[in-house]
């Protein structure tokens, strides 16, 4: 079974990669590169491509799928109508699975199912990459807002957090928000944060 | 209580009406909260809209037919119950190409002129190949209604592929393509990076051209029925403020934001105040109604242009004519409820939901069912009509010329 991986994110085709290599008896063509893809189709000629949603080659695939000579059998997005749940599935998951025709839904099952598992764990490693990110963000601001207070107000650094403290308790809100409002309101008010 | 709706789309000005409906509070005063998705292909928008990750979305209308029609996947009814605008596409060449058919610089070409000179150059030399951005797009519908009229045949004297909006600037450069039909900002991008020329507006090939539409799953519009008619309200409202002077650039620069476009606020300002640069370093031109969102019911979807879009379907995919097709494509459109939406709000409705396409060639009072309505030129650049009443005979009309 000859398996296309159209993924522009090399780290999440290889997490992919890595894990259909598990099943028996199958090839797998790993492509990142947006140019030259649909030569590199035709030549592969797979049974199976899996592509990320957020590619934006997606259109032009499926436009080849759907007019171009040079398949041998038509390539259509999943087997039949009536796996609409695997489906769902994959579109949460972030990736479209496109079949040739003809081939036996039994054998492309266990290749969607372990496509998705990965693309789930790549998904939850990103989340878990981005709430660091989105943690680093809020320190940022904070000591910004920090400064703007030191600034203005002419107090020390633990007296400036001791406020946006105090502001975040006393309208429930997070550290992080009022500081955002801090440097929003000083942007406002013409100052250089 | 207030609702909430996702609305899926593509990062194109004509995005626009949802978007600013929601930046501006015309959501929330109809009692909505929105929220975007965003993707960078058709078929993840539509992916999206049919699995329930999306409510409604910003959608190329042949596509919503399509999909209602079953084709290319498994049939899904989708409805359409406004029209997110009309035009607003560019026919942007490579400097050689334009070059070469004589395209004027600072200033738009005349559709007959430059047709004609293309036809000459597709005669001679290597195949030209033009980039549409989906196969079921108005833009591949514009492009192929010209080239036919100017004598050139669409898969057999060119060829015209797919290529994702932004790459189109990449494709031209590379000369992968000779020419392309894209929303805005994409040719913007080409010209600023003195890669391509602006030679057409779409709305030069038909003067109201319908472009996106707001889709929806049938059944999902049935379920939600009074939230999507409060969004029909709302984006009424944000195209009243969209098509303003003093809001251009207040517009522009949401438009443009991270969340949405992710482009240059001056690119975009460019197609909202109908004011192009046609090819880099040169002065912009005006061009009225370049893109139209609002005036003249723009929102209304008239059922005759679904079923405009339907015959150029079966015109371009080769299929036969079908009459109950015809009729599934034309069900698409609803105009009950974008009727429904407006109903004593005060705001135009035409008295028909369905006209005579590109009869007008001036000013022309129409019955309205409320308001005063007055539709303006709306012809197509050959000046051919569409009666939706005999659309077998359109068909046949392409067939003998």
């Amino acid at each position: 079974m000859r398996i296309a991986i159209v993924d522009e994110s090399a780290s999440r085709a290889s997490v992919i990669e890595e894990g259909l290599a598990q099943l028996p008896g199958c090839e797998l063509f790993v492509l990142t590169e947006r140019h030259g893809l649909l030569a590199r189709i035709e030549e592969i000629a797979p049974d199976i491509v899996l592509i990320d949603l957020g590619n934006p080659s997606r259109d032009v695939l499926e436009e080849y799928f759907a007019v171009s000579r040079a398949l041998a059998r038509p390539i259509a997005m999943f087997v039949d109508e009536s796996d609409e749940e695997s489906i769902g599935a994959s579109i949460d998951a972030g990736v479209s699975v496109y079949v040739v025709d003809g081939f036996a839904a039994n054998r492309i099952r266990p290749v969607v199912d372990l496509a998705l598992r990965r693309f789930n764990a790549f998904a939850r490693l990103q989340a878990d990459l981005a709430e660091a990110k989105g943690k680093l963000a809020e320190r940022e601001a904070i000591d910004k807002a920090k400064r703007i207070l030191m600034q203005s107000k002419g107090v020390t650094e633990p007296e400036a957090y001791a406020e946006l403290r105090r502001a975040a308790m006393s309208s429930s809100r997070r550290i992080a928000d009022i500081a955002e409002a801090v440097i929003t309101a000083h942007e406002l008010l013409g100052g250089r944060a | 209580m207030t609702e909430h709706l996702t609305i899926g789309f593509l990062p194109l000005v004509d995005a626009c009406l949802p978007i600013l409906a929601h930046e501006h509070g015309f959501a929330e005063e109809e009692g909505l909260a929105l929220s975007f998705q965003r993707d960078v292909s058709w078929a993840t928008v539509l992916d999206r809209l049919l699995y329930g990750h999306s409510d409604a979305a910003h959608l190329i209308a042949p596509l919503a037919i399509a999909t209602t029609l079953g084709r290319g996947r498994p049939a899904q009814p989708l409805a359409a119950p406004f029209v997110l605008g009309l035009n607003g596409n560019a026919i942007t060449f490579s400097p050689a190409l334009a070059d070469a058919v004589g395209a004027p610089v600072g200033a738009l070409g005349d559709p007959r002129t430059i047709g004609a000179a293309l036809a000459a150059a597709a005669a001679g030399g290597r195949r030209l190949r033009f980039g549409v951005v989906h196969r079921y797009s108005s833009h591949n519908y514009m492009l192929r209604y010209w080239l036919a009229a100017s004598g050139i045949a669409p898969d057999a004297d060119v060829e015209i592929v797919t290529v994702a909006p932004p790459f189109v600037a990449d494709a031209l450069e590379s000369g992968e393509i000779d020419g392309t039909c894209v929303g805005e900002p994409w040719s913007s991008v080409a010209v600023e990076r003195g890669v391509g020329r602006i030679v057409l507006a779409t709305a030069q090939i038909w003067r109201r051209g319908v472009e996106k539409v707001l889709a929806l799953r049938q059944t999902r519009l049935d379920e939600r029925r009074e939230a999507v008619e409060a969004l029909i309200r709302a984006m009424r409202k944000a195209g009243a403020h969209f098509v303003k002077p003093e809001n251009w650039e207040t517009n522009a620069a949401i438009l443009a934001g991270e969340r949405y476009l992710r482009s240059d606020p001056e690119l975009v300002l460019r197609a909202i105040s109908d004011r192009l640069v046609l090819s880099r370093g040169t002065e912009p031109i005006h061009y009225p109604d370049f893109m139209f969102q609002h005036r003249e019911a723009a929102n209304f979807p008239w059922v005759s242009q679904a079923e405009w879009l339907y015959t150029q379907m079966v015109r371009w995919d080769g299929t036969p004519f079908r009459a109950e097709d015809a009729r599934q494509a034309a069900a698409v459109f609803r105009p009950d409820v974008y009727r429904s939406a407006l109903k004593g709000t005060g705001d135009l409705l035409p008295g028909a939901s369905s006209k005579v396409e590109g009869s007008l060639d001036r000013p022309t009072a129409v019955t309205a069912q409320q308001g005063a309505m007055v539709l303006e030129q709306n012809s197509f650049f050959d000046g051919r009509t569409f009666d939706p009443d005999d659309l077998e005979g359109y068909l046949a009309s392409f067939a003998s010329g």
